[in-house]
């Protein structure tokens, strides 16, 4: 922001100071930036490389909803945020969406008044151990120190966890994922709990991976996705729908590679039409062009493209698609039909 | 008396014995050493130790910093070269990220602006710490404010002359309205004026000009794009530079027997000196946009800056109220004799000689603030520990974390080592007394 | 012949609330006050006008629902089931505890390095000066980060002690140093009564009327001094009150020290400092020295070299002129920067949160803002905290240098 647009800020301020607030549609395509909070830095999720360009899972989604919306996927400014003021920056308006590994949970989404829109990655929070240890399920921690982040939903699980199975622990409260990696791996805790996609990762980075096992018990159901405020339905439906876009084209077929054929003009298969805009008007109906879909796909590849990319096995994440494949494959990505 | 020695002593010496050399072991390297480090057995002994203490740290440090892993591109690339997976540095983490530990996002072709504002801001120091410099420079200080935000930033060049604009019209309404309403009305109305062009004029004037005649540098994305070591000065400067005016009416008023005026100033500056800057700080990134009025959106940067000025103006409160407490009564008293207003005394007399027994306060003022930066990164800005914790997370970089700690450490330990030696120098060179 | 006349009566104008100096202060008073009145009901006018859009409203009742979550270091008794209210009393009484270490072992650090920086030791000065100025321009934050990091990477894991080719052991076996933390015999009573706390009691009782019987006994060796000119030798009476009545207690109740063991995944008994409270504590008190230090050597070097050349022409020795002369003077220079160098290490201990300490940052501004998402209440009543406790401290530490003063005549 510059000084212009903070006095004009100040100016708005003074004049109107009971307006009501604008359609998020309409502020991000005046601004010609998407914010889209992210957070400080999880690997293969998001985290800025060399060129201080953010990368990652999540990251795609900012991407395709700016190309979707603003026909730019560049055109997004991306907001760390830590688990801290990530609700704030959403609520208070500073960023138009969140995408940064945050679980759906009733309280986020009724009480803190957020809008969900959909999941990108079905997760649930496990524990990593040392081999040497020969721990080989949860219920064996009886005394364990556990390192876990701060400011999630993991902390809560596991309290509870460890309180109905009657067992004590240590907390070792920690403020980012990197941090808590290297207690880890220094052997300050014997256990590191949190998300398992995230667990993968960790271990997938260490020197030597085998050393380190992933406990059977999954404690709870953590959904993530990408969130918006409540109250404004027109923008929760874009960034919804664009999401469903990329898993729908994945289910489809329709890639980053075969997208400008498919989209040249009308084929066989409708669905494929109604996504790309070849048929119907689903794009009007968001308020966008015919276009939106196929700018978002094109920005990052679809659902599955991006996986592979980031956290898919071939990266050093290596996680396997299992939850998150698409619903014909036998995992829960499931997107309601574009009609 | 002499004449009973001539008679009773045979020979007498009339010329000095030439100087001898005095003994080896008392002066040169040795004589040093007998006398500084080895005068007893007590001194000897706490010699060897702290000579042991000095050898074992650099022993722990020099084999672990002494591996040349410069073109390094990711930790394994670290390892692979060097053959350990321990006790050797990385430092290709540094060669690769230096910039952005620096600049953080700031654009590339345009980092020369933050470069250009550094030296501008030290010929803007010249003068009010040189008094011997042509004072034509000090224009140049006033505009300095003006300046520096705009280089940072870009934008149209009318903002920052229109809001310069606004000062000249307080001063105007001052001068001319002192005659018709009195100094008092005059300066409310003044501060009035002000904000009425600030906030309501400003906007749409600079806009109008901007159509009209488009000067300006290329704006920044955004302030988010400000990171690293810029950020920590961004913060820093403009925080200390704002904070001077308040921090100088804070001061008067703590200062003046007017006990409303008083009681608000103390309250103020003992709040804020009472919690924590990181306090402050989640202020500003969770609840200021609840203050403001709904709608008002300022940007993180803008309001941590914010924040820290009213943070570091209770500070400078307190350093110019030690000022003018070590200022002699007379001061006060011969400001008064000659007839000065309460104003006119403060600007003719009390605060030059107040603002520059302060100096040396300021600077250290500033280096605390300075090295308080870092707290940005709690709230998940990009500082210089901020972009360390992005790093960390790069999957090349995965375990790096001395090599990066130990730059930042240097990085600040360089900036803050030099102003305060700068400062102590500054100290024995402003002394005016006698 | 001149009469004196009364100055006619002034007749009280409105331009006087301006003009005269009796009225214009009263006048400047009031429009500040309108001011600030005026923009503190801004503040609170939109602050009202935006929770209301957020759908939130101001309560504290969050604060008697169930936390969640856990606490590792608890000095009263807290689970996952207790409120937020007791989560952030734990987080206070942390606070507490890392102040009050902190400052402790920083007073200490910095006499003695201020001391040693004047000293004649030429290597000895210099690695003082290295140590203050290598502290001082660093930020606290990267000290209490590298603190954590040197505190885990090179201290070995509870599991290096283990088994028969252990690669660490414990010192005396009684104190084991490990990456999590260092674990130290703690002090138990086997009879006396049921609750910790009690017992504890007792022996800090019994150990402050000693003390007081000690000071008793000083003031009648001064007043035989007075009187005789003679010092009676009471040193053994002294130690002997001080300490037997004392040990006797403990022995009485069966004090015994458990040494810590590891069991498990972990060293078990005794009493564990955590990693984050020695990382932070460290460093607190090494940063906050480095500027004690240099507190400390200005008193010294402000007082004037007269007193310890005074000092030797009595006869004095060099360590007997800084115990007796030079330090008590200097003592009254640094009492008042003092304060404010407590009052920083207290602000700075709230980025216990940068290591995970469970400090009152770290509880109620962190994990409980977080779950509950009341960010106003939760900072606000942070904020108030930490101002009491500052406002405490300097109320405190204001009194005793009120004491210290020289009293002028």
């Amino acid at each position: 922001m510059n000084k212009s647009v903070f006095i004009g800020a100040l100016t708005a301020a003074g004049l109107a100071a009971a307006a009501a607030p604008a359609a998020t549609l309409d502020e991000v395509k005046e601004r010609g930036v998407l914010n889209c909070g992210v957070s400080t830095g999880v690997p293969g999720f998001e985290a800025p490389n060399a060129d201080g360009e953010w990368e990652g899972f999540d990251v795609d989604v900012c991407r395709a909803v700016a190309a979707a919306v603003l026909d730019d996927a560049k055109a997004v400014e991306f907001v760390p945020t830590t688990g801290k003021t990530r609700f704030t920056a959403l609520a208070s308006g500073e960023v138009d969406m969140l995408s940064r590994v945050t679980t759906w949970t009733f309280s986020r989404d009724v009480d803190l008044k957020f809008e969900f829109v959909g999941v990108n990655y079905y997760d649930g929070q496990g524990f990593m151990v040392p081999k040497e240890l020969g721990v080989t399920s949860a219920t064996e921690l009886d005394g364990a120190t556990v390192c876990i982040q701060t400011g999630t939903t993991t902390e809560l699980n596991l309290a509870d966890y460890f309180r109905v199975n009657n067992m004590s622990y240590e907390p070792v409260p920690i403020e980012t994922q990197t941090e808590a990696q290297q207690q880890y791996l220094a052997g300050a805790c014997d256990v590191y709990t949190t998300d398992s996609s995230a667990l993968a990762s960790v271990r997938s980075s260490f020197a030597d991976a085998s050393a380190h096992t992933i406990l059977p018990e999954i404690i709870s159901k953590e959904p993530l996705g990408p969130l918006v405020r409540h109250g404004d339905n027109e923008w929760g439906d874009i960034v919804r729908w664009t999401l469903n876009a990329l898993i729908a084209a994945e289910e489809l077929g329709v890639t980053s590679a075969n997208i400008g054929e498919l989209s040249a003009a009308a084929g066989d298969n409708p669905e494929i039409n109604r996504l790309l805009g070849t048929e119907g008007n689903l794009g009007e109906m968001l308020g966008l062009d015919a276009q939106w879909a196929v700018r978002a796909i094109s920005a990052g590849g679809n659902f599955g493209e991006s996986f592979e990319r980031h956290i898919g096995e071939n990266t050093p994440i290596g996680l396997a698609r299992g939850l998150n494949a698409q619903w014909t494959a036998g995992g829960l990505m499931y997107s309601p039909p574009f009609r | 008396m002499s004449d009973t020695h001539a008679q009773t002593v045979a020979y007498v010496r009339e010329t000095m014995l030439p100087e001898r050399a005095p003994p080896a072991t008392v002066v040169g390297p040795i004589g040093w050493a007998r006398e500084n480090l080895f005068s007893s057995p007590a001194n000897t002994v706490i010699t060897l130790v702290a000579l042991a203490f000095v050898y074992l740290i650099f022993s722990i440090l020099i084999p672990w910093a002494s591996h040349n892993t410069w073109s390094a591109t990711s930790l394994a690339d670290c390892r692979e070269m060097t053959g350990k997976d321990h006790g050797a540095a990385c430092w290709g983490v540094i060669n690769e990220r230096w910039r952005q530990i620096l600049f953080g996002n700031y654009p590339e072709h345009l980092r020369w602006r933050p470069i250009l504002d550094l030296v501008l801001l030290g010929v803007a120091l010249a003068p009010i710490l040189f008094t011997n410099l042509p004072r034509k420079m000090l224009y140049f200080s006033a505009a300095y404010p003006f300046i520096m935000p705009w280089l940072i930033w870009g934008g149209t060049v009318w903002v920052p002359v229109l809001a310069a604009m606004g000062f000249v019209i307080g001063f105007l309404v001052i001068k001319f309205g002192e005659e018709v309403l009195g100094s008092l009305l005059a300066m409310v109305l003044a501060v009035v004026v002000a904000l009425v062009w600030w906030l309501f004029l400003l906007s749409p004037l600079s806009d109008v000009l901007s159509s009209i005649l488009p000067i300006g540098l290329e704006p920044i994305g955004s302030s988010r794009d400000i990171g690293g070591l810029l950020l920590a000065f961004v913060i820093g400067v403009v925080a200390i530079g704002c904070s001077l005016p308040i921090g100088i009416v804070l001061a008067l008023g703590r200062q003046s027997n007017l006990l409303i005026v008083k009681t608000l100033c103390v309250g103020f500056i003992e709040f804020i000196r009472g919690v924590p800057l990181i306090t402050l700080l989640f202020v500003a990134s969770t609840l200021l946009n609840i203050f403001m009025p709904p709608g008002t959106n300022f940007d993180i940067v803008l309001r941590v800056i914010i924040m820290v000025t009213l943070f570091s103006s209770a500070y400078m409160a307190e350093v110019i109220r030690g000022g003018l407490a070590a200022l002699p009564k007379g001061q006060y008293e011969g400001g008064d004799s000659l007839g000065l207003n309460y104003w006119q005394a403060q600007r003719l007399i009390i605060m030059p000689q107040a603002l520059k027994i302060s100096i040396p306060g300021i600077v250290s003022t500033f280096i605390g603030l300075f090295k308080d930066t870092t707290l940005v990164s709690v709230i998940g800005l990009m500082d210089p520990i901020g972009w360390a914790t992005a790093i960390r997370a790069d999957t090349a970089w995965i375990g790096v974390l001395w090599e990066l700690y130990a730059f930042i450490a240097v990085l600040f330990f360089i900036v803050c080592f030099g102003m305060s030696r700068y400062s102590m120098y500054l100290e024995r060179k402003l002394k005016t007394s006698h | 012949m001149t009469t004196l006349s009364d100055p006619p009566k002034e007749s009280f104008r409105l331009s006087m609330l301006l003009y005269d100096t009796r009225y214009r202060s009263m006048t400047i008073q009031v429009i500040a006050l309108i001011g600030f009145s005026a923009f503190v009901w801004w503040l609170i006018g939109n602050t009202a006008q935006n929770m209301a859009a957020l759908g939130k409203t101001l309560s504290f009742r969050f604060l008697w629902e169930p936390a969640g979550y856990d606490i590792n270091q608890r000095l009263i008794e807290y689970s996952s089931q207790s409120s937020h209210f007791r989560a952030a009393m734990v987080g206070v009484l942390n606070t507490l505890v890392i102040a009050v270490l902190g400052c402790a072992l920083a007073t200490v650090l910095g006499i003695i390095i201020g001391v040693l920086r004047l000293s004649r030791n030429w290597i000895v000065a210099r690695i003082m000066t290295v140590y203050v100025e290598m502290f001082r321009n660093v930020p606290v934050l990267l000290w209490i980060v590298l603190a954590m990091a040197i505190m885990i990477e090179t201290q070995p894991a509870p599991r290096a002690f283990k088994g028969d080719d252990a690669t660490a052991s414990m010192i005396f076996d009684a104190v084991a140093i490990t990456n999590r933390g260092v674990f130290v015999p703690a002090p138990s009573f086997t009879s006396g009564f049921a609750s910790t706390g009690l017992n504890w009691l007792i022996v800090l009782l019994v150990f402050a009327a000693s003390i007081f019987v000690v000071r008793l006994v000083r003031a009648r060796a001064t007043a035989t001094q007075e009187a005789t000119g003679i010092r009676p030798t009471t040193w053994y009476l002294q130690l002997g009150l001080l300490i037997v009545p004392t040990a006797i207690v403990l022995l009485v109740m069966g004090l015994q020290w458990t040494s810590p063991e590891l069991k498990g995944f972990n060293f078990k008994g005794g009493l564990h400092l955590r990693n984050s409270l020695i990382a932070l504590w460290l460093a607190l008190s090494l940063y906050t020295a480095a500027f004690i230090a240099e507190n400390v050597r200005s008193g010294i070097m402000a007082i004037s070299k007269g007193q310890s050349e005074a000092a030797g022409a009595l006869g004095l020795r060099p360590n007997r002129i800084m115990s007796l002369v030079v330090l008590p003077q200097a003592l009254r220079v640094i009492i008042p920067p003092l304060i404010s160098q407590y009052l920083n290490l207290t602000k700075n201990s709230s980025l216990a949160i940068a290591v995970g300490y469970m400090d009152i940052t770290g509880t109620l501004m962190g994990i409980s803002l977080n779950q509950t998402g009341r960010e106003l209440e939760t900072l606000l009543l942070g904020m108030l905290i930490y101002l009491t406790i500052s406002l405490l401290i300097s109320a405190a530490m204001n009194v005793y240098n009120a004491r210290m003063q020289l009293v002028e005549r």
